[in-house]
């Protein structure tokens, strides 16, 4: 087909509230045996943004062991409201940590669940509309509903992150149809976030459209957490590479290797 | 209609569906503990097994699926409290307590000066989960006390502040709870009906329905966190393991915004004239944890400095995910100048590590200490049953 435009892997970058990266993975800190095998893992992931449990760490403490382990000049250092358990408590995190001189991004955790953590999509809708109105950068964690994740980015959250299972589970994308469709209509990025628990699940995301992924378990706690950084890196890059190649998407009538690029849609 | 509570589901668990568990557990083989190592979290048939005898022929096993499974959901950290005591005044007869009403000796309560120099010394250890003991005596500790005990706790950047003390009324748990308690403990002892009125002879404890329904008071009150357990050595440990699962069961199924955590509390001293029935073993102990873990992901496990560093060591990420470190059991223990606590204190404590010592530990362990894991933002939950 003439006129078809490849996008070449090289100029392929992530645009997250005017902000480019090169990176795909982005990494949470949570469960690592120390700050330092943390630090290690982030390096090698070659993330850019890694997010950070306010409720885990002292942010009037200049010293606190696990932001004193995460250069800011390196890193996009993306607060977390996990634990909140309505949309008040995750306003006042958020608020505290942008006071403290954190970030205006705040990653928008809202689960008043302890057991498998799902996000609480009233309380994330309210605490999103608050804080977008006072200029955050808002990420919210959501279940994989399509409707809810037009509803955020109608309101200006900067992308949505759609569940792949719950919380530390590492079973992978479960809610793949959903995710589909999320992808399909969304103009913003979508970041899946939660329960995958190899590469090849990240690759899978990457391969259907997404525009990232979050992990933070399956590589705080394996046996190697540097070793499966690289890993993870690799199964993004490769999730990425792929879809852009074209990878198995239904195409018109028989055209047996359309390029994706160039497409309608 | 009446609203269900746990002495219903208890009711119904106890005779037949009780000894029919205990038989199950009693002939589960070796077969049996591999299908409950197999599906992880295991359900009620593999909790049988991995408390039966045939578990400890397969305790490598089961202890690293426990290992992964807590790693897994908690990470490889274990979070640290400590045990603040406030008064050793208690007007009950509990025969196994070292606070026993009947033993003579010099009570202490602390004031809130007290509190505060304390937590001074605490805050500086480097803790920021704090948990207020105390015996039961309402002229000691009042409700007042506690209340503006934890008012200044939380406002000394204690980040989680819990209490253990006498089962209180809902209304009392919301006012503690508006003062900014995060946590409730409180243990059963036994669910064991005739064992407990055996061992309560006198005062508020005795009675048994009070103490089973504080569990679901404190939840209901909206506090965030739960503590239940029982005390090793009081009743059959497998009999008092499927009543405490069951009741972890029924706290998360009808308060789904509670937290729910349990701990190992063990008898090993006990006052003179007293010996518990059945003593629990350290491989018992260790079945124990490892199925509560397996078929409770979820739920944080606790083991205090009641047990011996070697075993705590041996337990630390294997199932439990929560410890305590440098522990006093007296009021003004962390800043008394000689040692008179071991003899009044509630109980010995027997892993007398420092916090710093500990931590070493762990750090050999491949795991890390935990300090803060909660915020002074997060506040209890709106319950409507």
């Amino acid at each position: 087909m003439d006129g078809v435009v490849k996008v070449a892997v090289s100029d392929d970058g992530l645009v997250i509230a005017g902000r480019k990266f090169k990176s795909r993975l982005l990494l949470g800190t949570g469960k690592f045996r120390s700050p330092a095998e943390m630090a290690r893992a982030i390096e090698a992931s070659g993330a850019e943004i890694v997010t950070v449990a306010l409720r885990r760490v002292d942010l009037n403490n200049p010293d606190d062991h696990i932001l004193s382990h995460i250069d800011p000049s390196k890193y996009l250092i993306l607060p977390n409201t996990s634990g909140a358990r309505n949309a008040e408590e995750a306003v006042r995190l958020a608020r505290l940590a942008r006071a403290a001189g954190v970030s205006d991004w705040v990653k928008l955790e809202v689960t008043p669940e302890p057991r498998y953590l799902l996000p609480d999509p009233v309380e994330t809708l309210k605490a999103a509309e608050i804080l977008v109105k006072e200029g955050f950068k808002v990420l919210p964690y959501i279940n994989a509903d399509p409707i809810l994740a037009k509803r955020l980015a109608d309101i200006g959250t900067v992308t949505v992150m759609p569940l792949g299972s719950p919380i530390g589970s590492n079973q992978g994308i479960r809610t793949k149809e959903s995710i589909a469709i999320i992808i399909e209509q969304s103009e913003i990025p979508v970041v899946v976030d939660a329960g995958l628990g190899a590469p090849s699940h990240a690759a899978e995301a990457l391969e259907m459209g997404a525009s990232a992924v979050l992990v933070n378990t399956a590589i705080a706690v394996a046996e190697n957490p540097e070793g499966m950084a690289i890993a993870f890196k690799k199964g993004v890059e490769a999730g990425r590479e792929a879809y852009l190649a074209g990878l198995g998407k239904p195409l018109m009538t028989a055209e047996a290797s359309s390029p994706v690029a160039g497409l309608p849609w | 209609m009446k609203k269900p509570d746990f002495l219903d589901a208890w009711s119904s668990l106890q005779g037949d569906i009780l000894n029919r568990a205990c038989a199950t557990i009693k002939n589960s083989g070796a077969e049996d503990v591999d299908a409950a190592i197999e599906k992880v979290p295991t359900d009620f048939r593999g909790f049988l097994a991995l408390l039966s005898d045939a578990a400890d022929g397969r305790m490598d096993k089961i202890k690293k699926a426990a290992r992964d499974l807590t790693a897994q959901r908690f990470g490889r950290t274990v979070n640290l409290y400590i045990p603040m005591y406030l008064s050793s005044s208690c007007i009950n007869k509990c025969l196994y307590c070292g606070f026993n009403s009947s033993r003579d000796y010099k009570r202490r309560t602390l004031e809130l000066d007290d509190v505060q120099r304390e937590g001074e010394r605490l805050r500086a250890e480097g803790f920021r989960n704090i948990l207020l003991v105390s015996g039961e005596d309402k002229r000691e500790t009042t409700i007042e006390l506690l209340e503006n005990s934890v008012k200044l706790l939380k406002a000394m950047d204690f980040s989680f502040v819990s209490i253990e003390v006498a089962p209180l009324s809902t209304d009392e748990y919301k006012r503690l709870g508006d003062a900014g308690l995060d946590g409730v403990t409180v243990y059963q002892e036994t669910y064991d009906r005739e064992i407990y009125e055996r061992v309560h002879v006198a005062g508020p404890k005795m009675d048994f329905e009070k103490r089973i329904g504080a569990a679901e008071r404190v939840a209901s009150a909206g506090i965030r966190s739960i503590g239940i357990g029982f005390l090793l050595g009081l009743g059959d440990f497998r009999k008092d393991a499927i009543c405490l699962a069951a009741h972890v069961k029924y706290m998360q199924k009808h308060f789904w915004q509670t937290n729910v955590s349990v701990s190992f509390p063990r008898i090993h001293y006990t006052p003179p004239g007293f010996s518990p029935e059945n003593k629990v073993s350290d491989a018992q102990l260790t079945r124990l944890i490892t199925a509560m873990r397996l078929a409770n992901p979820d739920v944080t496990l606790t083991l205090s400095t009641r047990e011996a560093p070697e075993l705590r060591d041996a337990l630390f990420g294997v199932g439990i995910n929560q410890a305590s470190a440098g522990s006093k059991t007296v009021p003004g223990g962390y800043s008394l100048e000689d040692s008179e606590e071991s003899e009044n204190g509630q109980f010995p404590v027997v892993d007398d590590r420092s916090p710093a010592q500990v931590a070493q530990a762990l750090l050999k362990l491949g795991l890390e200490q935990v300090w803060k894991d909660w915020d002074p933002n997060l506040k209890p939950v709106e319950v409507s049953r």
